[in-house]
Order: structure tokens, then sequence, then C-alpha cells
């Protein structure tokens, strides 16, 4: 299907509107027809990030292979809320292997469908981002250089969840976690620690690589949707808040998403070959601290003016570095 | 066909002639030929339809097996020593899967301190994790029971590691019977998964499984090891049908049927025992050997039975469970419950040390009058030994152990001077 124009925002709520649509104008996910891939009935928190997430990038990527898709998971909270066998919420044929492994089981089933003459059947690895860019990190650097034919999408929720919200490499400078508690001096995870991925993936020299965010979900989908065009290894992460880890309102998922993307601490952008090709422009751009205050795991930092000014460097820094300026209309 | 080739050799050309669909392959001394061979079959296009993948790790190479397997590819992979301790979080996760990759194992010790000679540390620090383990004695029989273990691992859906000693098997040169394809094909069929990720057919698998359901899954585990006990002798009995050999089997015995004592060992150290229990025999003297083909399942009723007439049973193994003793003793021991002649454990070759006719031959003397500690280390030096061991008693910062015996052995001091 087409990615859908839309024109305009439910009052409040930022979010992209269905309900004042006509119905033919409507998203795909409104259709009774969709792949449903994983299905209702699953333990995912409230407001869950990454249930959504997956569920839109899933679904995107059964349409573009014509539902011929096979994934592997790493273990995490996305595997943990799906799959209390028998209640299995997946409706794609999945696998979990282990926790640092998902690139290269991924690898494997590329491999076994390649040998197999199934060239239709293609494969999704995905994680969160301590799978993805702590203990899954050698299997993803192999999977990439290899450039098999696997598109791994990363969760990025900031930390390690499934355990009880301790730092991963993925966790922002500020934040408070089980591991970086708000304590002493230099209160919650240390600034200038952590690793970017995409631009660690871009490196690779791989042939597509985007981030994306689950405040804009047509954006999701169509970069899932590319992805699924190209042959080779590619990666997507996903800006997934988790209201557990964070502190965050359910109710307010998807506005914590938009602001991170909107105040300079998300970036998102398509990369191919090494080359970053477009970035999503602010539409409208607000301070960090709109985006802090809606998380518990940023109160300490609200209160420090030394911290604050240091995350508003890194936003900062990322409106410089990715051109995020320069806002022209259209969709968002 | 008889070839004069290397033991890798043999081995990845009986792994081809299997038909593996996706081969995982990592460097690690000393199983390394055989994937270097395995990856030359398939450049040159001896061996099609097979995925041949340069991986970063051993983790990787079962993981992508792993995969690959789900998805019903035939799979094969290699390792050795520290390579299968980093990939055993995906041992145990294959087996729990029930996936049926045939694995080989050079068999290497492990370090600290690194070591990348011969002995069985690594195979057996993976006895429990649910794969079935044979161990060959010659190449000809890794040859052949490589070309079993794809069988054996299809027909119950489990992993089997084919373990084989580390360059005294791996990279030694002599005649072997490489079998024709035609052979090979009708004694074993094309891979039928017993699951399998099909987009036709969806289903989760690697599923969290709580209390209600673990012990379960686990005993289903032990359960099909039982029925290895009768799958492996008839898939040996069928090899020999097939391919005139007998090779393969739960146990071997070599001169047993009299002998009062009984020496039990596995993999290739059962050569050299048998040229000195001839040389005893030849003496008189009532001495035979059991050599273990199936570690795991552990043939507990075959060896039961082939030691319960002997007056003594002496268990030489290369391996050491630190702490105890002997690995291999304590699986022994089970099986001889109930009988009163001793079990005596011999802890020989560990990190490739010689095992010489000439001490095997002091120590089963030894062992026939019943003159053995209960558990012995062949050839201990122990006077540097002691000597490390008053150093560490004088000094508080007395070194690093092994850098301190090497320079005791006089290791360093030749190395420094030639």
């Amino acid at each position: 299907m087409a990615n859908q124009q839309v024109k305009f925002y439910q009052t409040g709520t930022l979010t992209v509107g269905n309900r004042l649509l006509d119905s033919k104008l409507r998203t795909v996910q409104a259709t009774m027809d969709r792949s449903n891939s994983l299905d209702s009935g699953h333990r995912a928190c409230q407001g869950c990030g990454e249930a959504l997430g997956a569920r839109y990038a899933i679904d995107a990527a059964m349409r573009a292979t014509n539902n011929q898709l096979i994934a592997a998971n790493a273990t995490g909270c996305l595997e943990v809320f799906t799959t209390p066998y028998p209640e299995s919420a997946w409706r794609i044929p999945w696998m979990h292997s282990l926790f640092g492994n998902a690139p290269a089981v991924a690898t494997g089933i590329a491999a076994a469908m390649k040998v197999k003459g199934k060239n239709d059947v293609r494969v999704i690895a995905q994680g969160g981002d301590g799978g993805t860019t702590d203990i899954g990190f050698g299997c993803l650097s192999g999977m990439f250089e290899r450039n098999d034919d696997v598109l791994y999408i990363c969760y990025d929720n900031q930390g390690y969840m499934n355990t009880g919200v301790q730092r991963s490499s993925a966790t922002p400078g500020g934040a408070r976690t089980a591991t970086t508690m708000p304590l002493g001096p230099e209160p919650g995870a240390d600034f200038d620690k952590g690793k970017n991925v995409p631009l660690i993936a871009m490196a690779h020299n791989i042939p597509y690589v985007a981030t994306a965010s689950v405040d804009r979900l047509h954006d999701l989908e169509a970069k899932v949707k590319k992805a699924m065009s190209i042959r080779g290894a590619r990666y997507i992460q996903i800006f997934v808040p988790c209201p557990l880890g964070w502190g965050s309102n359910p109710a307010n998922t998807i506005q914590v998403a938009r602001l991170a993307v909107e105040c300079g601490m998300y970036p998102l952008f398509e990369a191919e070959f090494g080359e970053i090709i477009s970035s999503t422009k602010i539409r409208r751009k607000v301070q960090v601290e709109e985006y802090l205050k809606l998380q518990r795991r940023f109160a300490h930092v609200l209160k420090n003016p030394d911290q604050l000014q240091l995350v508003q460097s890194v936003a900062d820094k990322n409106i410089q570095k990715f051109s995020l300026m320069g806002f022209q209309g259209g969709e968002v | 066909m008889l070839k004069q080739i290397e033991g890798s050799h043999g081995v990845a050309e009986a792994v081809g002639l299997c038909r593996p669909e996706v081969i995982c392959a990592y460097p690690i001394t000393p199983q390394t030929h055989i994937v270097e061979d395995l990856g030359a079959l398939v450049k040159k296009g001896q061996l099609t339809d097979c995925e041949f993948i340069n991986v970063e790790s051993e983790f990787a190479a079962l993981s992508v097996g792993i995969g690959s397997s789900a998805a019903g590819a035939r799979t094969y992979t290699a390792t050795a020593s520290q390579g299968l301790l980093y990939m055993a979080e995906a041992v145990y996760n294959a087996s729990g899967l029930g996936l049926p990759i045939v694995m080989t194992v050079g068999n290497r010790a492990i370090g600290s301190p690194i070591n990348i000679w011969n002995d069985q540390s690594d195979s057996m620090s993976m006895r429990d994790a649910g794969w079935i383990q044979l161990f060959a004695e010659t190449n000809q029989q890794a040859i052949d029971v490589h070309i079993q273990a794809f069988k054996i691992a299809e027909t119950l859906s489990m992993p089997v590691m084919v373990c084989m000693d580390g360059f005294i098997l791996t990279h030694a040169y002599e005649r072997m019977d490489v079998p024709d394809q035609e052979q090979v094909d009708r004694f074993l069929p094309p891979f039928e998964p017993r699951q399998v990720l099909d987009p036709a057919d969806p289903k989760s698998i690697g599923a969290m499984v709580g209390p209600e359901a673990f012990t379960e899954v686990r005993y289903i585990a032990h359960h099909k090891q039982m029925q290895a006990l009768k799958v492996i002798p008839q898939i040996a009995e069928e090899f020999k049908g097939i391919f005139g050999r007998d090779s393969g089997g739960l146990i071997s015995t070599y001169r047993a049927d009299d002998a009062d004592t009984l020496i039990v060992t596995l993999g290739s150290v059962i050569g050299t025992i048998s040229e000195v229990i001839d040389e005893m025999r030849d003496k008189g003297q009532k001495i035979g050997a059991v050599t273990i083909r199936s570690f795991r399942p552990f043939p507990l009723d075959e060896i039961h039975e082939v030691l319960k007439n002997t007056r003594r049973v002496v268990v030489f193994e290369k391996c050491l469970a630190v702490g105890l003793g002997g690995i291999v003793a304590s699986n022994v021991r089970m099986a001889h419950r109930g009988q009163t002649s001793p079990v005596y454990t011999v802890i020989g070759g560990l990190g490739g040390r010689p095992i010489t006719r000439a001490s095997l031959q002091e120590l089963f003397e030894k062992a026939m009058t019943d003159d053995l500690e209960e558990t012995t280390f062949l050839d201990l030096k122990q006077d540097v030994v002691d000597q490390e061991m008053e150093r560490e008693k004088k000094f508080s910062r007395s070194g690093a152990i092994a850098e301190n015996i090497l320079r005791d052995v006089g290791v360093v001091d030749v190395a420094k001077t030639t």
C-alpha cells in the first residue's frame, strides 16, 4: 500500500489521526485485513513504545514481502511479553534463541532460505538496545560486514528494561537507571559515554541505515518498506519510549517520542552505503527541558542547571551534525 | 575409495558427502583444516547447494547454525577448546531447541595456561549440555561416525558432537577409506525437520517456558538420550550393512573377555593402550580394554556388563575434574555400582603430554598388584610441583604458577639460549 498523506492531527495528542478521516483515507493499520503479525493479548505494559513500534514495523515488512517473512528475536521485553507459551502473540514464523545472537540466527535463516531457493522469503532480526548495542554487538557487526540479507530492527528504549531498568550503551547522559542512580555529585548516567550504533552501522558501508520514532508511524512504515526493497544487511533503529523505565505517563508515549525528535535528542535520518541521504527536519523546535520534564528519569537533571546544559548541548550538536533545521512543510 | 590423506581432510570429505546445506566456519586449532577443506570443496563446486559462511566467532558459528537448522537446512560446524567454551551458551541452546546440528570437536586442552595441544577437557566441559557425544578412536572411525552422526541427529532431532583427538587424529596422514556418494545417499536420506520456520505455517520457536512445563521439557531431553542408546547401535548396524565396516556403536572392547584388569578409555589413546596390552598378554597377563564410543548418552548397562567379572578397573582419561579427580571415572563408577572390584582413576596426556608405552606398561603393572592410588597423574613431575608449592609457602608474592613452572622445567631458559 502506498504511503498515505495524512493531513492533520488529533487535538491535544500530536499523533496522526484516523478518526476524523474519511474511511478510505485511513491508515492501513485501521483496516480489518492488516497482517496483524503481533496480535493483541500480549503482555506489554500500558503505553509500551516497543510493542507499538514492533507491530507497525513487522506489519509493514509483511506487506512489503507479501507475508513471506521470518523473524529472529533477541531475549528481552519484546520476546518475553509476546511469548509465554502457548500464548504467542506472533502470527509469523518467529524464533528466539539467545540474548546476544539474534543477528547470527537471522543470518542462518537467510542462508537456509537461499540454499533452498526460497528467495522470496525475507528475514528480520529484532531486539532491544541492550541486545543490539551491547551483548549482540559482535554478531550484529559480523552480519553487517558479510552484508547478509537481513533487516535488523533495534527497538531503542535506552536501557535494559526487561531486567529492571539498567544502563546500556544506549542510555543517554544524565538518565537515571537502576545502575546509574541520581546520587552524588554527578547523578545519573555519565555523559560522553555510549555509542551511536546507526553511525557504526553506516561505517560497515551497508546498503541502508535509518532511525525512526514511534511518534511518526508512517515514516517508520516507509523506512521499513524501503528497507525491504533492498537486499543485503540493513539496520533500522526505532525510538520507543518505555513508560515503566523512564517514569513517564503511559498516555504520553507518543508525545515523549515526538518531543525527543523535536528537541534534537533523537535525530531521524536515512543513510545509504555509509552516506546520510536525508534527515527529518524539526517542525517546531523545543528546548530539551520540554522533553525531559515528562520523564522522572531526568527529574534530577531539571534541578541541575549544569546537567541540563549538557543535555541541551547534546541536542544542539545533533541539530548541527544531522542538519535538523530548515523545515519546509510536508508530512511529518 | 582408499586415500592417503590427513584426518581433517577425510572428515571434510565425509561431511561433504552428507550434503550439508549450511556450514559455519571459524578458525581454531586443531579443527581448522576441516572447515578450510570444506570451504575449498564449496569453492571448486564439488559440494553444491551449500552456503559456506565465514563468521566472526564460535558463538556466531553455532548461532548461525541454530538459525539455519531451525529453518530446515542440514547444518555443520566444527570447533575446539576455547571455541567450544565461547559458544557454550549456544551449545545448550541448540540442544534445548532440539536442532540436529552436527559439530566436530578437535579435542584440545582449555586454558589458562593457553595450550593448543590435545586432551579432552573441551568436550567434557559440555558433557551435560544435551548433545550426543561420540568419540572416534581412529581417523577411519572419525569419517564413519560423522556420516552416522547426521543420521542419529536427524532421527532423534538432537545435536551430535563428534569428538576426535586434536593433532593425533586431525593432523595425522594415513590411509582412509572414503565412501562413495552413492553409498552415503543410500544411507542418509534428505533432512526432514521436525520443526521448521515457514511462512506457510507460522510457528513460534524458542518461547519462554515456566515451572509448569520446564521439568517435562528437560525430562524429554534425557529420555531422548536414553532412546539414543538404542538408536546409535541400530544406525551403526545399518552403516555396517552398506559400508561393510563396524564403525560406531556405544562401546568397543579389546581382549576383554577373560581380563582380570580392564582399562577403560576413550578416543585415540586406545591405539597405544592396545599395543601395551598385546605385549602384556604375550607375557600371560590377563589385561584388556574397553573404549567408550558414546560418552553421551553414557551406556551404563553395557559398561556394567563388560566390567562386572573383572577384578579391577583402570579408567584412563585425558581430562580432569579439578577438586574431584576423574570425569570419565565418575561416570564409570556409576556404571560399576554394586560391584566390589576397585575403580582407579588415571589422568594422562593433559595439554598434549605424550602417553608412552613404557609409562603405560609401568602403570598397568602397578594396577595389576593393586598398587595404585585412587587417582594417579601419569608421568607427573612431582619435584616440579614440590618446588612451586615450596615457593608459594616461602613468598607471598611468588609469581604466576605457569611461568614459574616453565622456568623450573627449563623451557624458558632453553628457548632463550637457542
